[in-house]
């Protein structure tokens, strides 16, 4: 494995203890309540695993709005604000550990994997659908039900699992709602062996509020087109199906800088690191001996 | 130059740091915190 992705996934590693710090609960069965958890995570992280020490922004987003009056939710709209405008998607590259789940099942070796197929693009929409219908529209229309956490999140079904383990009422409660989130879990994870991240990339509605905010966030790429020789190594490179030649600012970047590794003339960095590919100079030093 | 580069981003981040006062003034964190002490029975699959 390649220094900088050893380097991203020490980092998810370390996000996700930070984020789950409480490791009694995953024994005791039971959640962190203290004064911490009034602040939102960056990641979906659901606020009901034991682990958890903060709150989950979309579970958070969603109990506002599903209030019998409903509160316009100044406090985790300004939190998200926040973190798309400095990290944007770089959240789900670094941080998020349910993407980490995902691409830690996808390093299986597995014969059919498959990144790049028709349709694709067409499906990357879904987020947005998802977005609106099951975080806002749905839960205003129907109190009290927040839909995306009821039935579609599958770190709220990672949550259920380990708390029904440790817990034997919370066990004889499950019904056909967690076999259907077991389902949508259990696809996520088997899909997760063929395509790379495909809840961030199609589901995800916290990758796709950052993802509308990739452009202007601190944390961006930048292509030096003096140097880039349009070899297309970038894009082939890129597991989010991203061009970074034409779009660097994609809503679907996670930063992973994949690119900027296989680039042999170092014309991607990221503006605030400067990181640069050592694979042209790696070639240039082969090719001066 | 760099600072209209940037301006979309601080304008952004102020107007974050600005929502964030304005719902620690109205308490919210403290909805937040209510319900995230509970275990939530729907994120957990049980209706």
């Amino acid at each position: 494995m390649a220094d900088n992705k050893k380097l991203r996934l020490a980092i998810q590693g370390v996000a996700t203890l930070i984020q789950n710090a409480n490791l009694k609960g995953f024994f005791e069965g039971k959640i962190y309540t203290g004064p911490v958890k009034n602040i939102c995570v960056p990641g979906l992280n659901c606020y009901s695993c034991p682990g958890a020490i903060g709150s989950c922004p979309i579970g958070s987003l969603q109990t506002f709005l599903t209030k019998f009056k409903i509160k316009i939710p100044y406090y985790v709209v300004g939190l998200l604000l926040f973190f798309a405008a400095c990290l944007g998607r770089a959240v789900c590259g670094f941080l998020c550990p349910f993407g980490m789940i995902q691409e830690l099942i996808n390093l299986i070796p597995f014969p059919f994997k498959k990144n790049r197929f028709k349709g694709d693009k067409a499906f990357r929409y879904l987020k947005y659908v998802i977005l609106a219908a099951c975080v806002i529209i749905l839960p205003i229309c129907f109190k009290l039900t927040p839909f995306f956490c009821k039935y579609i999140c599958p770190s709220g079904t990672i949550a259920g699992i380990i708390l029904a383990i440790t817990d034997s009422a919370i066990a004889s409660k499950l019904g056909a709602i967690f076999t259907w989130k077991v389902i949508i879990l259990i696809s996520i994870l088997v899909s997760s062996l063929i395509i790379w991240r495909p809840f961030c990339k199609y589901i995800c509605p916290l990758g796709a509020i950052y993802s509308l905010f990739n452009r202007v966030s601190l944390i961006r790429l930048k292509v030096d087109e003096s140097k880039c020789i349009n070899c297309g190594k970038c894009a082939k490179a890129c597991k989010m199906c991203v061009d970074p030649v034409k779009t660097p600012n994609s809503g679907e970047c996670i930063r992973c800088m994949d690119c900027a590794k296989v680039c042999p003339e170092h014309a991607i960095t990221l503006n605030v690191t400067k990181i640069k590919s050592h694979a042209g100079k790696d070639e240039r030093i082969k090719g001066e001996q | 130059m760099k600072i209209k580069k940037y301006l979309p981003t601080i304008l952004l981040i102020i107007a974050a740091a600005g929502l964030i006062v304005v719902g620690i003034a109205l308490k919210q964190p403290q909805s937040v915190l209510e319900k995230a002490v509970k275990i939530c029975m729907e994120c957990i699959g049980i209706g």
